[in-house]
């Protein structure tokens, strides 16, 4: 069933706050933003959630 | 019957009905977006093979294919074939099988059109006063037989399977099938996804369900529905889908390009080209505006190349936009330019 290949993810930071995740997804690399209604973040926060990904610290 | 020629008499004598005058007086009665397949931002009309097995893959503006558990099942386009469409309409969404695939209990081929719980508040779905709806739209297939597709809540828990027949082979007929709202369920009124339709293309029966009637759980189709990926080279066409309030369809709501556009844009946005200049700043960014409010924080990807005088790839802030732009940084580079495609999608 529906379930993005996320195959790496890593904060991105602004002011040196977490302000959205860079992620590559089904292949291409995506700027997430951190909004539940976004798609690919929620599919993100799903997979974190159920153990299947770990978003990396920024830089 | 022309507006010009309604006068009070006609109206006393019963002779105005609402079929009669619905599509000329009353716009905004469609709850699908490009539902004449008009707009294709992502594609212009090429032809691609649904392979992702994990996720959906957008095809003309506002419908997704899906394929699993194994892709390159069939093939998408906006007027796939070549035909002529229905008189009235100009594009359509085409399927074309690539090869002789047999469904197995778990399969899913679709085609879904997910609409904006925003967009369908109105309709009470979840409660006592769930209001009917009636769907319409033409088809044609290489095929005849009983076809099948849903219609189902956001959380896929609550479905509608709902078919049609198709009589002759390769020739557009219209349907219309109206649906009792649903007294139960849990139905989104917010700018997540409100109600998803979904057309099966070879669907497994263990999301097969009975044609007719609500239901709780994930069907996509209804059992018994034909198999298009179960014949190399068979296709399926659809256009002019119109979902609107009532138990009557009325003609198709038309809308102006840029009006249709303009609502795609609410989801996707295609390739917008940007560019900065400016030899004495040491740092800087840069804030791109979008057309329209996205539905929601967009996911944003770098397309092409990106120029900058000291990065390979900028820094992308989506969630500083409000939905309405997203923000590059540059760092030190005094050039700053490149594509960028903005997707708030369901």
């Amino acid at each position: 069933m529906e379930n993005m290949n996320i195959t790496s993810a890593q904060y991105s930071t602004f002011n040196e706050s977490n302000v959205g995740i860079k992620a590559t997804i089904d292949g291409v690399e995506m700027s997430v933003p951190l909004d539940p209604a976004n798609r690919h973040y929620a599919e993100i926060m799903r997979q974190v959630e159920a153990g299947e990904l770990t978003i990396q610290e920024a830089d | 019957m022309p507006i010009s020629t309604i006068n009070t008499n006609s109206i006393a004598d019963d002779a105005v009905t609402v079929p009669k005058v619905t599509d000329q007086v009353l716009t905004h009665r469609n709850r699908i977006i490009n539902g004449a397949m008009v707009i294709d931002q992502r594609n212009s009309g090429t032809s691609i093979t649904i392979t992702n097995t994990s996720s959906y893959t957008y095809t003309v503006d506002r419908w997704a294919a899906y394929t699993y558990p194994t892709g390159s099942k069939f093939s998408v386009q906006q007027n796939a074939g070549s035909v002529t469409p229905p008189v009235g309409f100009t594009n359509y969404l085409g399927a074309t099988s690539l090869s002789a695939h047999s469904i197995g209990s778990t399969d899913i081929h679709v085609f879904r059109h997910a609409i904006e719980g925003f967009n369908i508040a109105d309709l009470g779905w979840g409660s006592a006063n769930a209001k009917s709806v009636t769907l319409s739209f033409w088809v044609r297939s290489s095929l005849t037989g009983t076809f099948g597709g849903s219609l189902t809540n956001g959380l896929f828990n609550r479905s509608y399977p709902f078919s049609c027949t198709i009589s002759v082979a390769n020739t557009w007929e219209q349907k219309k099938i109206t649906i009792n709202g649903d007294t139960s369920g849990t139905w989104a009124t917010d700018n997540t996804a409100g109600i998803n339709i979904n057309f099966g293309l070879g669907v497994g029966s263990s999301y097969s369900g009975t044609a007719g009637s609500w239901a709780s759980g994930d069907y996509r189709s209804s059992t018994g529905a034909t198999s298009v990926v179960g014949t190399n080279g068979a296709t399926f066409y659809v256009t002019g889908l119109q979902l609107e309030v009532g138990d009557t369809d009325t003609p198709f709501e038309h809308r102006s390009y840029g009006d249709e556009l303009a609502r795609c844009q609410r989801y996707y946005v295609n390739s917008i080209s940007t560019s900065f200049y400016n030899q004495s700043v040491s740092a800087h960014i840069l804030r791109v505006a979008l057309p329209v409010e996205m539905r929601a924080n967009p996911t944003v990807t770098r397309t092409g190349s990106f120029w900058s005088g000291s990065e390979n790839a900028p820094d992308i802030y989506p969630q500083y936009g409000n939905k309405k732009a997203f923000l590059i940084s540059g760092g030190t580079s005094t050039f700053l330019g490149g594509s960028f495609l903005s997707d708030a999608e369901l």
